[in-house]
């Protein structure tokens, strides 16, 4: 059924063969993982640029990009060989270890954040018994690449969207903390696998349909995308804390940024929308592929959202953030945790 | 445990490894021809005026004070939600009169203005 796990098993049992110990095969397998797990973030952002930019044109009544390839599939492709041939400035003012070094720390945390994360049954680097609490670590400390890559480039737009950043996603990290809360008191666990394997009945949107709406909208602020894009407001910052950035180091944070869309997707999925479980008793589709379809359908919210609402000013923000979202998303995790009590008290 | 937690220093080094390869593959292709006025600072195509790393007013301070209590208390209710179900009634009382003191704090913020962007 697996054949990633047919591959894996194979390709550990050939390097036993060859002589490796048993941890030498493990570190093995895991660079590997993690290799295939690159590919896998690479593979979405061209497909992920393509929809973005189609999407903005059909919200838009524009055609979008439709000259290389049907329907200008193959134009991002041909970017990234554009952005491999551009000159890499840096700026004269820029403090420049620390502006080399932004972007790459994002990307460090975008790739270890996805060590927890499953695309599949038994599809995972690293099953940690502290699956998502891990993640939510990881996640937190993206904060500090954004304030590196905006404080180092010295230049002011990148200064003041570096400091809206940290802002922002210190105030929507504790709503999405909380609204994650309900979901393991009904589980008791912070294993992934556990999560989703408790969802075969019913998927936790239904009984925490307000936390999945409280998580969508702290995410949306916890990846800097619209409505709540304030960090990068195009119009306002030019393009905030990586202004200064070109050619392959922008590429690097794109990928960074577009491998965090995705994995606050797939938490989201696997978290309220039941992982890999096929709805409806619609087995013959694979559960890897039901994944897929599930992190796809979160994405298409995301941009669904970005390109219908106006940005909001920073005030309203922060009041929305704290003001409602915190309020009620401990009145949740109140409620979950006397249903609960009510539940076990009538089933006994 | 050991092994699980060695897999993700192999995860960290393919996580620093990976973007220096992507620089260096673009090395091979990309031309270094900096002059002086390409090194400029970007700011619309005007001069830049004055200093950048000046004493900034970080607006959101009394915010950041506030996520302080907030997240260390997110350290202790991610414990107490995995074992909620087995801990019974004492757990839950426990925790809400926790939650109940933070509230106190939060509302003391809120009514003293910390909650306002200024």
């Amino acid at each position: 059924m697996q054949i990633s796990n047919t591959i894996a098993t194979g390709l550990k049992d050939w390097l036993m063969g060859m002589g490796f110990s048993a941890t030498t095969t493990e570190m093995i397998a895991t660079a590997v993982w993690t290799l295939a797990v690159i590919l896998f973030i690479l593979l979405n952002l061209i497909v992920l640029v393509w929809l973005e930019r189609k999407f903005s044109a059909f919200f838009q009544q524009r055609r979008g990009p439709n000259r290389l390839g049907p329907a200008g599939f193959l134009q991002f492709p041909v970017d990234i060989v554009k952005v491999l041939g551009k000159e890499d400035i840096i700026p004269a003012a820029a403090d420049k270890p620390v502006f080399r070094i932004a972007s790459i720390t994002l990307f460090i945390t975008a790739i270890l954040a996805w060590a927890v994360i499953p695309l599949g049954e038994g599809m995972i680097l690293e099953d940690l018994n502290i699956g998502i609490f891990y993640f939510i670590a990881i996640g937190s400390t993206a904060t500090i690449s954004l304030l590196m890559g905006g404080f180092a480039s010295n230049n002011k737009y990148s200064l003041l969207g570096g400091m809206r950043t940290v802002a922002q996603m210190i105030s929507y990290e504790i709503p999405m903390v909380f609204s994650l809360l309900g979901v393991i008191m009904m589980v008791g666990s912070l294993r992934l696998s556990d999560i989703v394997k408790a969802q075969e009945h019913m998927w936790f949107i239904i009984p925490q349909g307000i936390a999945f709406i409280i998580y969508f909208i702290a995410t949306v602020a916890e990846t800097n995308r619209g409505p709540f894009d304030l960090a990068e407001g195009e119009q306002e910052l030019v393009a905030g804390y990586f202004t200064e950035y070109s050619g392959i180091r922008y590429a690097i944070w794109m990928i960074a940024e577009y491998g965090n869309l995705v994995a606050v997707s797939t938490i989201a999925s696997i978290m309220f929308l039941g992982g890999w479980n096929a709805p409806f008793g619609l087995t013959f589709i694979p559960p890897f592929l039901w994944l897929l379809i599930k992190i796809y359908f979160m994405i298409f919210l995301f941009m669904w959202v970005k390109w219908t609402y106006p940005r909001i000013r920073i005030d309203h923000l922060m009041h929305f953030g704290w003001k409602f979202l915190i309020p009620v998303s401990l009145a949740n995790i109140l409620v979950t945790g006397v249903g609960i009590y009510i539940y076990r008290m009538i089933t006994g | 445990m050991l092994t699980k937690f060695g897999g993700l220093a192999v995860i960290l080094v393919w996580g620093i490894v990976f973007p220096w390869l992507l620089l260096a593959l673009s090395r091979l292709f990309h031309p270094k021809k900096p002059t002086p006025a390409k090194l400029l600072t970007y700011e619309c195509g005007l001069d830049t005026q004055g200093d950048t790393w000046i004493q900034f007013k970080i607006s959101y301070f009394m915010y950041a004070l506030v996520f302080l209590a907030f997240d260390v208390e997110t350290i202790f209710l991610y414990p107490w939600a995995v074992k909620f179900q087995s801990l019974g009634l004492f757990a839950m009382v426990e925790m809400f009169i926790f939650i109940a003191i933070l509230i106190i704090g939060f509302w003391y913020a809120w009514k003293e203005g910390a909650l306002e962007w200024m």
